[in-house]
């Protein structure tokens, strides 16, 4: 009785059908709602299936699109029974579905059957950001002329603004590798990387670009996201990381289109 | 007859940012990204329309925009929303509403639609136009719901009919008199899509045509046309499924002349949506949708010719 009470709550205002409908859309124990019918008497089980069916098929179809290669990793099957649980838990909660599948990773990382790839979630979050760059605002990126006019002295104090495509993804494991050659048509070969990798996600103008980042790039573009001058993101990257290299990491971000202007010191 | 084909008008600062290409009497097609490089290389400019889901341009920006922004450089466009969910019974998403109408007022396209259904409840969303019960009470929130779009995006909105798969035992009218009312009360013109009216009647077990006979064809603004899918119902008898997946049905064409015949050539979309042919399969399908509406407007021009 309480199963039946939650599927099909009972309406007096006229306007409460939509209550006595979705629960049986994503929850297959619930039986056809009551208040629907075939036309004639006829039954209503196999025509209230279409809905359960386009709801269920369209949201893995819309995750399935945003997280291909982490679909050509686990496989189509393996993926889409992955992908119907989450959808059952979390089903979308904006109707614009490019927006969908944001806690997807974190639902990957805790999925009992992904837990031999533990680097997979990370790849779902290369992703995932790989989708909000291809949407984000446009925007002019910084052009390396305008930079080499600074005087030296001057450079530590210069604050960026980032790009609104711009994103860092840093991953414990070689993601940006395992990403980079499972997105790809091509075959996949064998992979040998383990090293933690990060990633660069930007789109300097319509095409997202994705980079592996040098060790302490990704301290030293944190930083400059945040809003920290020159100075202090080089000296953080250069504390944690003894290989960084600055001049290297400045060319990577004017080439990578990650900020779009100098926003004070310049 | 009432002129429903709405033209680009202005942009709130009055002035035109693209050109004002008409759409009477053209057919045209879903705008699929990937067709974008086959369209603009056969330079075929001077008929066809394209038709957008709003919902896929409501990013702030990126490849989306700019292919939306080329193809209405040289092309009428449709705006059809398919996610407003003015069927519901809740209040509209107002940052939904306002995106929509920030579109219209960015692409100033010739024609902009919604559906006679609802897809969110409380805050989740469903992805599907699912159906409403037809009665007193929901013909007065979708009238609201209406007047709200309407006065959102200054000019009046074409409401299409749905496929549907089951009847609510609560509904106290027909989907034509429904139709007619909110046409009634809040001046929204219609979509018909053939496609729906053949795959209800059919799941519904009633006839197209009469449907057809009952239906305000007068206040028409724009015809979809669309492949559909076959499965069984648990009768064991054909249950029709609107999956625009392939060519129209025959049986559709059949009732999309009977309808030009009677409103004259409407602008009319193929709508193929899943399993994308390549261009030029999409295009043939539009151009014989082109040589029906060719052939009443021409029908069309006789008749005047002959009554004056």
């Amino acid at each position: 009785m309480q199963t039946l009470r939650k599927c099909h709550p009972e309406t007096l205002d006229g306007l409460g059908y939509p209550a006595g409908f979705v629960h049986g859309l994503l929850d297959p124990d619930c039986p056809t709602p009551a208040l629907v019918a075939g036309p004639n008497g006829k039954a209503a089980d196999k025509r209230f299936n279409v809905y359960r069916n386009n709801v269920t098929v369209s949201l893995i179809d819309a995750l399935a699109a945003v997280f291909p290669a982490t679909m050509r990793i686990t496989g189509e099957a393996f993926f889409r029974a992955m992908a119907r649980f989450h959808i059952r838990k979390a089903p979308p909660t904006s109707p614009l579905l490019f927006e969908y599948g944001r806690d997807f990773p974190d639902f990957i990382e805790h999925y009992e059957y992904a837990q031999s790839m533990p680097w997979l979630a990370d790849v779902a979050r290369i992703e995932r950001a790989w989708l909000d760059a291809y949407h984000a605002a446009d925007a002019a990126v910084l052009e390396a002329g305008p930079l080499a006019l600074i005087p030296p002295e001057r450079l530590s104090d210069l604050v960026f603004v980032a790009h609104p495509a711009t994103r860092i993804v840093r991953s414990a494991y070689p993601a940006v590798t395992i990403f980079s050659a499972n997105r790809a048509s091509d075959p996949v070969g064998r992979i040998d990387a383990t090293a933690p990798e990060s990633a660069l996600v930007t789109r300097p103008a319509l095409e997202v670009e994705v980079r592996l980042l040098p060790p302490g790039v990704d301290t030293f573009l944190d930083g400059l996201i945040a809003g920290e001058p020159l100075g202090n993101a080089a000296a953080t990257a250069s504390t944690c990381c003894l290989e960084f290299d600055l001049s290297a990491a400045i060319r990577m971000m004017l080439e990578a289109g990650a900020v779009a202007a100098i926003q004070q010191g310049g | 007859m009432p002129k429903l084909a709405i033209h680009a008008d202005r942009s709130a600062s009055g002035t035109l940012r693209f050109p004002a290409h008409p759409i009477d009497g053209l057919a045209g097609t879903s705008f699929k990204h990937q067709h974008l490089p086959s369209i603009l290389a056969d330079g075929d400019r001077d008929d066809g329309f394209f038709e957008v889901h709003a919902e896929n341009y409501m990013g702030a920006g990126g490849p989306p925009h700019a292919a939306l922004a080329r193809i209405r450089e040289d092309y009428p466009v449709s705006l059809h929303g398919v996610c407003m969910s003015i069927g519901g019974p809740q209040p509209l998403d107002k940052a939904h509403l306002g995106r929509f109408a920030q579109l219209v007022e960015r692409y100033e396209p010739a024609l902009v639609s919604e559906h006679l259904a609802w897809s969110t409840h409380n805050t989740t969303y469903y992805n599907d136009l699912l159906p409403l019960p037809y009665t007193e009470t929901t013909l007065r929130r979708v009238a609201e719901h209406i007047n709200e779009v309407q006065v959102a995006i200054r000019r009046p909105l074409l409401l299409e009919n749905p496929s549907t798969y089951v009847r609510f035992k609560e509904s106290t009218m027909s989907e034509t008199a429904f139709i007619r009312e909110i046409v009634r009360r809040t001046g929204c013109g219609l979509l018909l899509d053939i496609n729906n009216v053949f795959v209800s009647a059919t799941n519904q077990d009633y006839s197209a045509l009469e449907y057809l006979s009952d239906y305000p064809l007068e206040h028409v603004g724009e015809i979809h046309l669309a492949g559909h899918a076959e499965q069984e119902d648990d009768e064991g008898d054909r249950l029709l499924i609107d999956s625009h997946d392939g060519p129209v049905a025959d049986d559709v064409w059949r009732l999309f002349d009977i309808v030009v015949d009677r409103c004259g050539p409407i602008p009319t979309l193929i709508e193929w949506d899943s399993a994308i042919p390549e261009w030029p399969v999409l295009k043939a399908e539009a151009k014989a949708a082109q040589a029906i509406l060719d052939r009443y407007a021409a029908l069309q021009r006789e008749r005047k010719h002959a009554n004056a």
